[in-house]
């Protein structure tokens, strides 16, 4: 076992796939030479050589249709959108095509690709660079949108998704890349795409969270604690699909539930959660099941993305409101 | 086949003839020697010396910015030392009311069409207030999304069109800028429509660290416009000169409504891509920094001015000493701008704010007034 960054069980994932299996391909702006604009990709052309990773012209659409035709010639793509920002060049490829394709072929062709990209606010970028757009992805059926929040949850997700015979989103946290260092074994290993993980376990309240903002859910349940409640906090890592079971459970056994995005409100995933709540647990649940999340502008300029965010005491607040209700 | 039909159907010999075409028009050389007498622009003395303070203050600018960004001041920012000429002097061929479609690293040419330079550093620093261009400034705020800024050029352009004003629009990316979809597609709408509208791509040889051979397999970028049916060139980048010419020429052209042309100034970023962890040395050697050193827009410049008699040390010195208390002027008052609320973001969504942003705003502005 090594003390890993996300950044690094990042890279560690792709190289034990590009090792493993010669139909994985890595490719995208700056990932050669360059490592990738975070170095996600670093040493991996050195290792691999440029038949497996290298650079693109810059153009996303192009980057999306490659994809497609690569899986259609029986490769296994991962390739980079430099930030997910950018994804709105590569909409068509993305929704229009890879989603659609094995749907649209009666099950004959599949896209076994994994659009790996950073996303997430609070590093103070330009515009287009920090945006959650995981609901967006989250609502076009054919995909599966992975995000996770540890190292450890990080390397065994991405290789999944790259096993994984249909297309994913795997979003990786700018803030995450390099705040949280943990042991990540150094062989290869899988954490199965739809399952959701128990980060800390409660008794009076669950908190669903993915993303940075499980770590601002864990540090809210911390602060409870002290004040005497016990709170159970579930990252979701896959938000699409869903898994019911787990969420289902929690709220079964706390019978009080808050849902946490970094997003912003409308229209998210948050909203789909507490929708599954409503129909499958109504019974179960003491006090309406609230959000937390960013207000409905557009992603803030960075000057005022601080107090723009969702933090732990925005959560805290929200939970308390559920737990005196 | 015998070889005459091989003769009628030679494709690549077709597309060598093309590529063969792109030569680069230079009028000044590295050395601050005039090598196209021809070509050289009618512009008076008191223009020349002008373009050359542009170009200098923008080097200082350049300097200040970097030294601001590293001590946390200033922001977002995208060096421009090496592009002073391609951005200025493709900028000095402009009439006012033309527009500026900006790449982020645009903005010498935005400041000198007109948005206060305090304005510049607030929209390095994330503040909306930068992107505010004071009216009758026909500018917009610096394009994020590479490409996006050429589509909406050929919008610009066939709206002057209709509204049938001798103006143009010009817009500005790069190297990698031209594999977009975007590109292709502003350039081609232009075309059809005939719009007034110039293209520029600046080749600086690289997009972030992905060099210019990537791209794309055309020889130039200059010949993309040729499928588009613009005229199209190919311009030392670093020679003031004949990026002026080349622009103003398409200006002409233009406003004579015979539509929109696409220019490649050849030149080169010295700095990093960005401020932003950019570490140049991971692609580039020295060897091409050091070559494309040897051919600074500036330093040639200087010999053909000073030749002329126009230019010395001393209105150097002037035009820096005048940057730098320009620049501090306007840090000061960036720095004064109150800070940019959420409130304020939330009532630049829409025209009336629907219930949820409405029901935010009551919200933020409590957590704000604490
Ligand atoms: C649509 C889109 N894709 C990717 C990026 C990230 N990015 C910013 S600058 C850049 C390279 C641009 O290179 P070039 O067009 O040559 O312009 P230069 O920076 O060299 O002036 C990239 C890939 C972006 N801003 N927008
Ligand atoms: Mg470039």
């Amino acid at each position: 076992m090594a003390q890993m960054t996300m950044i690094q069980a990042i890279t560690d994932a792709l190289r034990c796939e590009l090792r493993d299996d010669e139909n994985v391909l890595v490719f995208g702006e700056d990932v050669g030479v360059n490592g990738g604009v975070f170095r996600a990709t670093e040493g991996l052309q050195k290792e691999f050589g440029v038949d497996r990773v290298f650079d693109t012209p810059l153009a996303e659409s192009g980057i999306g249709g490659l994809a497609v035709g690569l899986s259609l010639t029986g490769y296994r793509s991962v390739p980079e959108i430099q930030f997910f920002g950018f994804v709105y060049e590569v909409m068509d490829s993305i929704s229009g095509q890879l989603a659609r394709y094995r749907y649209r072929t009666g099950n004959t062709f599949n896209m076994p690709v994994t659009i790996r990209s950073p996303f997430g606010g609070g590093v103070h970028t330009p515009e287009m660079h920090s945006d959650s757009l995981e609901g967006l992805m989250a609502q076009q059926p054919g995909l599966k949108v992975v995000i996770p929040s540890t190292p450890y949850d990080a390397k065994g997700l991405l290789i999944s998704s790259i096993r994984d015979n249909d297309p994913v989103i795997f979003l990786e946290h700018l803030k995450l890349y390099r705040s949280v260092k943990e042991e990540v074994p150094e062989e290869s290993y899988t954490i199965p795409l739809g399952k959701a993980d128990v980060k800390r376990e409660g008794k009076d309240l669950s908190i669903f969270a993915y993303g940075l903002m499980v770590h601002e859910s864990l540090k809210a349940a911390q602060e409870l604690e002290k004040e005497g409640y016990s709170v159970e906090v579930v990252d979701l890592r896959t938000v699409q699909p869903l898994d019911i079971e787990t969420i289902i459970a929690s709220v079964e056994k706390t019978n009080r539930a808050i849902v946490v995005q970094e997003a912003q409100k409308q229209a998210g995933i948050a909203a789909n959660v507490v929708a599954e709540i409503t129909e499958r647990a109504i019974l179960s649940l003491e006090a309406p099941v609230l959000r937390v999340a960013a207000p409905d502008t557009i992603y803030p300029f960075p000057q005022a993305e601080n107090i723009w965010l969702p933090n732990y005491k925005d959560i805290l607040e929200t939970a308390k409101k559920v737990l005196t209700f | 086949m015998g070889e005459k039909n091989l003769k009628q159907f030679d494709p690549a010999a077709t597309l060598a003839s093309i590529e063969n075409n792109f030569e680069m028009f230079q009028i000044l050389n590295e050395e601050g020697k005039v090598v196209n007498e021809e070509a050289i622009p009618n512009l008076s003395d008191e223009e020349l010396i002008e373009l050359m303070s542009r170009m200098v203050y923008t080097r200082i600018l350049d300097q200040r910015s970097i030294s601001l960004n590293r001590q946390g001041r200033l922001g977002f920012y995208a060096p421009t030392a090496g592009q002073e000429a391609s951005q200025l002097a493709s900028h000095f061929a402009l009439e006012k009311n033309d527009w500026i479609l900006p790449g982020y690293r645009d903005v010498p040419q935005i400041v000198y069409h007109g948005l206060p330079l305090w304005k510049a550093f607030l929209f390095s620093r994330g503040h909306f207030v930068g992107n505010q261009v004071p009216e009758g400034v026909n500018v917009l705020p610096p394009q994020i999304i590479i490409g996006a800024q050429f589509v909406q050029a050929a919008g610009v352009a066939l709206g002057i069109k209709k509204r049938g004003t001798a103006d143009v629009a010009i817009t500005y990316t790069g190297d990698g800028g031209s594999s977009q979809g975007d590109f292709y597609e502003g350039i081609n709408f232009a075309g059809a429509f005939k719009a007034p509208a110039i293209f520029i791509v600046q080749n600086n040889q690289f997009a972030i660290s992905t060099p210019r051979e990537v791209q794309t397999a055309a020889k130039t970028i200059a010949q993309k416009g040729i499928a588009a049916g613009i005229p199209s060139v190919l311009v030392d980048g670093m020679d003031p000169l004949a990026v002026y010419v080349a622009t103003k020429d398409a200006r002409d052209r233009a406003v004579r409504g015979e539509g929109p042309s696409l220019i490649e100034t050849m030149c080169y970023r010295y700095g990093p891509h960005t401020m932003s962890g950019d570490d140049p040395t991971r692609y580039r050697t020295s060897d091409i920094d050091n070559e494309w050193a040897a051919k600074d827009p500036i330093v040639r410049f200087r010999i053909y001015l000073e030749g002329k008699g126009l230019w010395n040390e001393q209105k150097e010195t002037e035009v820096i000493e005048r940057a730098k208390e320009e620049i501090k002027a306007a840090i000061k008052k960036a720095d004064e701008t109150p800070k940019q609320k959420v409130t304020d973001l939330i009532s630049n969504m829409y025209e009336e704010k629907p219930f949820n942003l409405q029901e935010q705003y009551e919200v933020f502005e409590a957590k704000e007034s604490k």
